[in-house]
């Protein structure tokens, strides 16, 4: 007859689950996460390691059936490169020459998580030989002969990382300048908002052009990664502390605001405790719709040159392939789009998962049983 | 104990700045403006007065929600400024909305949980929540702990909120409208666990209400507001048989019986408009509507406290 109380987790948590696109999202986010965060080890290559011999190879197919048409472990045939008619370079199969996929064999070597140093890939041909024909490269190769599967996988931590990282630095000082401005009002209010319309008045484009000029093209890939989150947070913080600042003008003003003032509690309390927790369906939501905004901020940024750049990789820098010979580059080598089709998942599995939250996080909400 | 004053107002002034834009400033809302009274300890009484004429105000300017632009409140003699931390353990408020006054985002548990933290509980916590829900009859306490307040009815959040205020065991109940939100079918039971507690605890109450029928549950004396003044106070038998006051005349005249008991029919608002806190009336406020009106000195002078009998207070020129 009792029942059992259900904590406000377990509440959100049913509430999520019954969304159906946004459980989807959230899935696919996950699968994302865990591919890009084993990387080096699922990508059969290096990110950066050339195979000029098969700039532009087209994605490798793998066989289930042997030439005889029985079912057989998987495999690749030899790829050939011939010139055609024009004179450009083409592959084919040479069905003479069978490589088997095999599982956890030794590749480049690369550090797992970025720590241990190891050369085991989850999957490959074994061939050492830069130039062996037995190569596997699932979503084709780029212009000097990179894998292009590996460099989505690799990249991919980039872009997902930048998303999440420059949020809690924008969002942490989007709580405390906007929770500030809207709860004490007056001259801090007055001060914080001048300074949002002065961060919000630089032009952006230019100013991020203005940066990479600035910086040295040398700079180490870890230091650029880390100023893109900062340069992309700094920037971006502005407009969810104006809304925060709006959300907290009415809070302050509730009742419960009152009721905790009534009984002691600081200011700093009333803040956090109190009133935060209010905004956290607006939190949720403007992260969730924020992470595909960062995401293809550093994509632009990656395309324009500055941010990540070759060999270091992201979805957005492996965009960049197509400013040279846009037209050309579509027609003749499609599978160069395959990490923008990645770019639109994540962006689209971010945003129903962010829906779904925001309903599941909504207090207002029937309660689900 | 009886006798001792607990808390003192004294010429009390409430202003609300009214701001138009960055720079204009349209006007002074003068939500309390010159209220005065001792309560004794233990004593309970009510404020009653029409909507807007500043009850909530008074209400927040005496529990330190909001300062006073003029005069001052002294809680055992102590004046309320500067840190007010000391102050904070002894009084309890209950607010006119239960589910308003609720932060939402935190169950039962957390709820009675904050003014323990906060005021530095010495002593079992656990303990003292389930003594109080239980005195507030959220029973069993299990089955409550940890409900949001949302998953309550009205009259638990009003429980709730009470809790809320008795848990840190104050000398000093504000109660601001607390059944005017609630299903009638409730407001008695409410009213009676108030009055309970207020017997039992020898607790102080101030008891906001607009609805005269329910002041017999707080029974010593009436305190009747207009426009940001107390312009009567009488002891409840006292107010109602003899009503001096011309606006309180009015209020009552729709009130054939005077027991309280059976007052029902409160007539809220005696004929005219209710009087403009940003330009209030000269004189006295009362005097555009007042059928009694003294010309030449109710507009012109504003009246001062007279007592017509002992213990009965009135700001009207009429007792000059
Ligand atoms: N924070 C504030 N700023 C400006 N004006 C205010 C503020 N709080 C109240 N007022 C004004 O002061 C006047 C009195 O308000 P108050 O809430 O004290 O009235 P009340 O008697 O409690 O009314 P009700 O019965 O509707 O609760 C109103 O005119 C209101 O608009
Ligand atoms: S002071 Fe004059 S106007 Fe005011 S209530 Fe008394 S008689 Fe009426
Ligand atoms: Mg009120």
């Amino acid at each position: 007859m009792t029942e059992r109380p259900v904590s406000q987790g377990q509440l959100i948590w049913r509430r999520f689950r019954r969304h159906k696109l946004g459980t989807l999202g959230g899935i696919i986010i996950v699968i994302l996460m865990v591919l890009t965060l084993f990387a080096h080890f699922i990508a059969p290559y290096d990110y950066a390691t050339q195979r000029r011999r098969f700039a532009y190879a087209p994605p490798t197919k793998i066989h289930f059936f042997d030439k005889e048409g029985r079912l057989s472990w998987p495999f690749v045939y030899g790829i050939q490169r011939e010139r055609d008619p024009r004179g450009r370079w083409i592959y084919r199969e040479n069905t003479d020459q069978v490589y088997p996929i095999k599982l956890f064999v030794k590749g480049d070597p690369y550090k797992l998580f970025w720590l241990i140093p190891t050369d085991i890939h989850l999957f490959g041909t074994g061939e050492r030989d830069l130039n062996s024909p037995g190569q596997i490269f699932l979503f084709g190769t780029d212009d000097v002969g990179r894998d292009l599967f590996s460099r989505t996988l690799i990249g991919g931590w980039v872009s997902l990382s930048i998303g999440p990282l420059a949020l809690a630095i924008s969002l942490t000082l989007a709580i405390v300048f906007g929770g500030i401005s809207g709860y004490f009002g007056g001259g801090w209010d007055n001060f914080i908002q001048r300074m949002i319309e002065v961060l919000n008045s630089f032009p952006g484009l230019p100013l991020l052009l203005a940066l990479a000029a600035i910086l040295p093209p040398g700079l180490p890939p870890a230091i650029s990664f880390l100023l893109i989150i900062m340069i992309l947070s700094i920037l971006g913080w502005g407009g969810t502390a104006r809304a925060l600042r709006g959300l907290f003008l009415v809070l302050r003003e509730q009742e419960f605001a009152l009721a905790a003032k009534a009984m002691g509690a600081s200011n700093a309390r009333i803040i956090f405790k109190h009133l935060l927790p209010n905004t956290l369906s607006y939190l949720i939501v403007s992260a969730t719709l924020g992470i595909p905004g960062l995401i293809l901020a550093e994509a632009s940024l990656s395309f324009l040159g500055f941010g990540i750049r070759d060999p270091m990789t992201s979805w957005g820098q492996l965009l960049n392939q197509f400013t040279d010979s846009t037209i050309t580059n579509l027609t003749y080598h499609p599978w160069l789009m395959i990490p923008g089709f990645f770019i639109i998942v994540a962006v689209l599995a971010f945003n129903f998962m962010g829906d779904a939250l925001r309903d599941a996080t909504d207090p207002f909400s029937v309660q689900g049983r | 104990m009886q006798d001792q004053i607990l808390v003192s107002v004294k010429d009390l002034h409430t202003h609300f700045e009214l701001r138009r834009g960055v720079f204009g400033r349209a006007g002074i809302v003068r939500a309390v403006d010159g209220v005065s009274f001792e309560l004794r300890h233990g004593e309970a009484i009510a404020v009653v007065g029409e909507s807007g004429c500043g009850k909530s105000t008074l209400a927040r300017t005496i529990l330190g929600l909001y300062r006073p632009t003029k005069g001052q409140v002294l809680f055992e003699g102590r004046p309320l400024d500067g840190d007010l931390r000391w102050y904070r353990a002894q009084i309890g408020y209950v607010q006119q909305d239960p589910y308003g006054a609720l932060p939402p985002f935190m169950d039962v548990h957390r709820i009675l949980t904050e003014p323990l933290v906060i005021n530095n509980f010495q002593g079992d916590r656990e303990r003292r929540i389930r003594e109080v829900l239980e005195e507030v009859k959220l029973t069993p306490v299990e089955d409550f702990l940890y409900k949001f307040p949302h998953q309550l009815s009205g009259g638990q959040q009003q429980r709730l909120v009470i809790a809320r205020a008795m848990i840190l065991r104050p000398k000093f109940i504000v109660a601001d409208e607390p059944v005017s939100m609630l299903d009638a079918s409730v407001r008695v039971e409410i009213l009676e666990l108030l009055r309970a507690l207020q017997r039992s605890h020898d607790l102080t109450v101030i008891y906001i209400t607009h609805d005269l029928s329910t002041v017999r549950y707080f029974a010593e004396r009436i305190f009747v507001m207009y426009a940001g003044k107390l312009i009567e106070k009488a002891p409840v038998q006292q107010l109602l048989k003899d009503p001096k006051h011309p606006y309180t005349q009015a209020l009552l005249a729709a009130i054939p019986d005077p027991d309280p008991a059976n007052a029902k029919t409160f007539k809220k608002v005696p004929p005219g408009e209710p009087p403009s806190l940003v330009n209030p009336p000269s004189g006295c406020r009362f005097h555009p509507r007042c059928p009694a009106f003294i010309a030449g000195l109710c507009d012109k002078e504003t009246p001062p406290e007279f007592e017509p009998s002992p213990g009965h207070f009135v700001e009207c020129w009429l007792y000059r």
